[in-house]
């Protein structure tokens, strides 16, 4: 019953030009070139932006009990661990120094 | 024994309601995080490949996939989520023809969007992007061609997507059906929010793909 007082819209077209600015946005600081990891975050940050947009009123999340938020919250943070557990594999020196010198012969080769 | 009780007794308290917990919309939340489990898997995996490469062996992806058209795709989802919310709407407020009006607009932008999916991999696979090949002429970087990860990664991910999104268009059209029976009223449509909740899932994961695998 209580639903039936938030049901009076929440603005969906609000929330569409919202997304629409943010995907243009997005497009625009994509383009240019500059630091990885400077796009990456601006770029991650305006997804999250947008991403948490639509949960939060396309599917409602706003209006349902805190204990369902919880639980979609869950995976999102299981998924940061997962990166984090997976940085050591990308980031070991040995590794990338690796990579880069068979790659340059590769580069020599294939331009003769 | 117990076990067939206790089904039974949830079945009766899965009455057509409009409580905000609903058992159905519990088990679509739950299916989703899950979900959400297996894109993130993935993404996952293709930051790992992709770092892995190194800058030699990654091509920036703006010289072999088209923003244009996927930013258009990415309104396009957008546009049609809209619709969704408007369909449930219509839904609450009791107007049965409007609602299929606005589901009919949301299967098109589904439709749509799996069309440009198409267009979009032909021009790729035509243009030299395998499951084990890069493009070898028209890039600027100077990146090993031969063997890549490239296109594994992605057509697996935007390969899962369109499996979401045609799968969302099929339950979306019997919900469609549904409704053109006159299966939902202003007291009975967790269904159609049920078929949203999925339907706006699959614009959020879209949001990821497009940033990870074509922006970034």
């Amino acid at each position: 019953m209580a639903q039936d007082g938030h049901k009076d819209h929440p603005k969906y077209m609000n929330i569409f030009w919202w997304l629409l600015g943010l995907t243009i946005v997005e497009v625009a600081v994509a383009i240019p070139e500059y630091s990885i990891v400077l796009k990456a975050i601006l770029l991650i940050g305006l997804a999250s932006a947008k991403a948490a947009l639509v949960a939060i009123y396309f599917m409602h999340l706003k209006f349902e009990r805190k204990t369902l938020a919880a639980i979609v919250i869950t995976p999102f943070i299981i998924c940061v661990f997962l990166v984090i557990m997976l940085m050591p594999d990308l980031t070991l020196d040995g590794r990338i120094e690796g990579l880069e010198k068979p790659a340059a012969d590769v580069v020599d080769t294939s331009s003769h | 024994m117990e076990h067939a009780t206790t089904l039974d007794h949830t079945e009766d308290v899965y009455e057509p309601s409009l409580t905000p917990d609903s058992l159905g919309k519990l088990g679509m939340w739950v299916f989703l995080v899950g979900d959400t489990m297996s894109f993130g898997a993935l993404l996952a995996a293709y930051a790992a490949v992709r770092a892995g490469a190194g800058a030699i062996g990654w091509v920036p992806p703006d010289e072999i996939l088209g923003i244009n058209l996927t930013a258009f795709m990415t309104f396009l989802l957008i546009c049609s989520s809209v619709t969704m919310v408007k369909a449930l709407e219509s839904i609450q407020n009791g107007n049965v023809s409007r609602m299929c009006l606005f589901l009919g607009l949301t299967i098109a932008g589904g439709f749509i969007f799996l069309g440009l999916q198409v267009y979009e991999w032909y021009h790729l696979i035509t243009h030299g992007l395998t499951l084990t090949e890069i493009p070898a002429h028209g890039l600027k970087s100077d990146v090993i061609s031969g063997s890549n990860l490239f296109g594994p990664t992605f057509y697996a991910i935007t390969g899962f997507h369109g499996l979401h999104v045609t799968g969302g268009v099929i339950y979306l059209i019997v919900i469609l059906i549904h409704g053109l029976r006159g299966r939902y009223t202003a007291e009975f449509n967790h269904e159609v929010e049920i078929v949203g909740l999925y339907w706006h899932f699959v614009d959020l994961i879209w949001i990821m793909v497009f940033t990870f695998i074509y922006l970034l």
